[in-house]
């Protein structure tokens, strides 16, 4: 029992009781906090397996960008427990049970196909590092990576989230013809209630 | 369980706890006498005396204080949601703490007695039975670095604000959900630009690693500091972490999240005791990390004239640079107004993040020309 062991176990146990509360508790802030947990965990886990920058970005970009909005939204709104609408999408969950299989014979897969559990080395200290880019999971040599090999992919993933941006944009400022001419109609409400509530005013001054 | 004890390197393990409780203790000192320093200072710029008599010129206020926090009723409404309202004050705290890690208090410095200390630790472990080669001779000002150190900075004090979002939400009160809600969204928006505003640093290091961060800053005296490289792009990094960092700390002008004439104190209204205790100082410890953030990367560290003679000087001139950014917090805030709402999301968003992106073109194609 070597303390990495211990250390895999503790995190991996967390990580998998938080996870069930992600989709056992009724409380939206419940979920998003089990999911935060969760996120750190594969964060600690990341950083057992030598790959300090995958982790540091975990927790950057899940658990203190993304979680933090959905917080934000769900306080925003303040949803109560199980009022969410889940009828809504009536036949996706059919789906589940099959994508569910579907990662379970991923997950086997790699599985078998690691032939035995080797525990990670230990971490090479940055105190004796001289060539950073050689040595696995450091910034220099996922940059490295990204901007030799891997270039075209990185490229194309950026493209893909601009686009996704600009569609949310538009999907944000895109206003429903219906709505639009609501609005119209309780601004002409509004200039037309105008005049009364100017002449209350002056009445209360007079 | 003994290939447990030797999996674990204890010597390594027991080193950086002796230095993480020696850090720790002057951080704490630093906090309780900058909350001591801020009232001081304030009432002088608002022609009072300020606290001044527990102690020699009220040099013992903080004690005083905390003792005060310690035996208030903890009171804990009613209507909270108990678990996370306990919970809010600890996850505040606990990532600011876990920053001290990789601040770079100072160099390589020779420890006085080092040696004796050194020789009488391994005697004693040689007549326990352990074979330890202990070497005090020099010690290292901070007590780890690493490759990613700055994103390590950058995580723990982006996990903070849930403690801030969680105690807003949990007291069950408007004022406190207002709170917590202007919290995350300024903390959101201003985020990004300090952690862009940095970029400029970076191209001139190379490194995510604050200890080389600091090494790489050596020469011209003592002051070739990033502040003035890649001119005139370090500069505006500069102003950019500056102003966000007062925002990302939610201090004067940037303060509110606890603005006191609309929302009572914000988040931490329902808070009392030990527990409101927590957020206060959590504050306090985030605004020295900011500060020594900004000390490492732009004002050169420890670095300055004869630190390569004299190594104990690196320690005096970054716990100068330090106090003097939080002096500068003192200052803004005895000399500025709040922003308004809709000020502050204009200005991160309109102002300080296009400068930010510019501020990176500008700093790449210098660094390409220049570096």
């Amino acid at each position: 029992m070597e303390f990495a062991h211990i250390l895999f176990l503790a995190l991996a146990s967390l990580a998998v009781v938080a996870a069930f509360n992600v989709i056992l508790q009724r409380n939206p802030i419940y979920n998003a906090i089990g999911l935060i947990t969760v996120l750190c965990c594969l964060a600690a886990l990341f950083l057992t397996l030598n790959a300090q920058f995958i982790s540091a970005m975990q927790i950057i970009v899940y658990a203190g960008a993304i979680m933090v909005l959905f917080v934000f939204v769900i306080m925003l709104l303040n949803i109560r427990s199980e009022e969410s609408v889940t009828d809504r999408q009536k036949y996706l969950k059919w789906l589940a049970a099959p994508l569910f299989l579907a990662l379970l014979g991923e997950v086997i897969a790699v599985v078998r196909h690691v032939e035995r559990f080797q525990p990670p080395a230990p971490l090479p200290s940055a105190n004796t590092m001289n060539n950073p880019e050689a040595v696995l999971g450091t910034v220099e040599s996922i940059a490295h990576g990204m901007f030799t090999d891997y270039v075209l992919p990185f490229e194309a993933t950026s493209v893909l989230i601009l686009m996704a941006i600009v569609g949310s944009m538009l999907l944000a400022r895109r206003e429903k013809k219906e709505d639009i001419e609501r609005i119209e109609q309780a601004l002409a409400a509004q200039e037309a209630e105008q005049p009364i509530v100017e002449d209350s005013e002056e009445e209360v001054a007079a | 369980m003994s290939s447990l004890f030797n999996s674990i390197d204890l010597q390594y393990v027991i080193g950086s706890l002796v230095k993480i409780a020696v850090f720790w203790i002057f951080l704490m000192l630093v906090v309780a006498y900058m909350v001591y320093a801020e009232r001081r200072v304030l009432a002088v710029i608002q022609n009072r005396l300020g606290p001044n008599r527990v102690g020699w010129q009220g040099l013992l206020q903080p004690f005083a204080d905390l003792i005060k926090f310690i035996f208030k009723e903890d009171i804990i409404p009613l209507a909270v949601n108990k678990w996370l309202y306990i919970a809010a004050p600890v996850v505040v705290l606990i990532p600011a703490m876990m920053v001290l890690i990789v601040y770079p208090f100072g160099p390589e410095v020779p420890l006085p007695f080092g040696a004796e200390i050194g020789s009488a630790l391994n005697s004693l472990g040689s007549s326990l039975g352990f074979d330890w080669s202990i070497n005090l001779t020099t010690i290292n000002l901070y007590i780890t670095n690493f490759n990613v150190g700055l994103l390590y900075v950058f995580a723990l004090t982006g996990l903070g604000i849930y403690g801030i979002v969680i105690g807003g939400w949990s007291s069950n009160s408007k004022y406190s959900l207002l709170g917590g809600l202007r919290s995350s969204a300024q903390m959101i928006s201003y985020e990004l630009a300090l952690s862009l505003s940095v970029v400029a640093v970076l191209i001139q290091a190379g490194t995510l690693d604050l200890v080389k961060i600091v090494e790489g800053q050596s020469g011209w005296f003592g002051l070739k500091w990033n502040i003035l490289m890649l001119f005139p792009a370090g500069l505006i990094a500069f102003g950019i972490y500056l102003v966000s960092a007062i925002a990302e700390t939610n201090r004067v002008p940037f303060d509110l999240p606890e603005a006191e004439t609309e929302l009572v104190a914000g988040f931490h209204t329902e808070y009392s005791s030990l527990k409101f205790a927590l957020f206060f100082m959590a504050e306090y410890v985030n605004m020295t990390t900011v500060s020594v953030l900004a000390t490492t990367l732009f004002l050169g560290g420890w670095q300055g004239p004869f630190v390569d003679r004299y190594p104990w000087l690196g320690l005096l001139y970054f716990l100068l640079k330090v106090f003097f950014f939080l002096f500068l917090y003192i200052w803004v805030r005895g000399t500025l107004p709040r922003f308004r709402y809709d000020q502050l999301m204009n200005f991160g968003w309109k102002v300080l993040l296009p400068t930010a992106l510019f501020n990176i073109i500008l700093a790449s194609v210098l660094g390409v020309l220049f570096l």
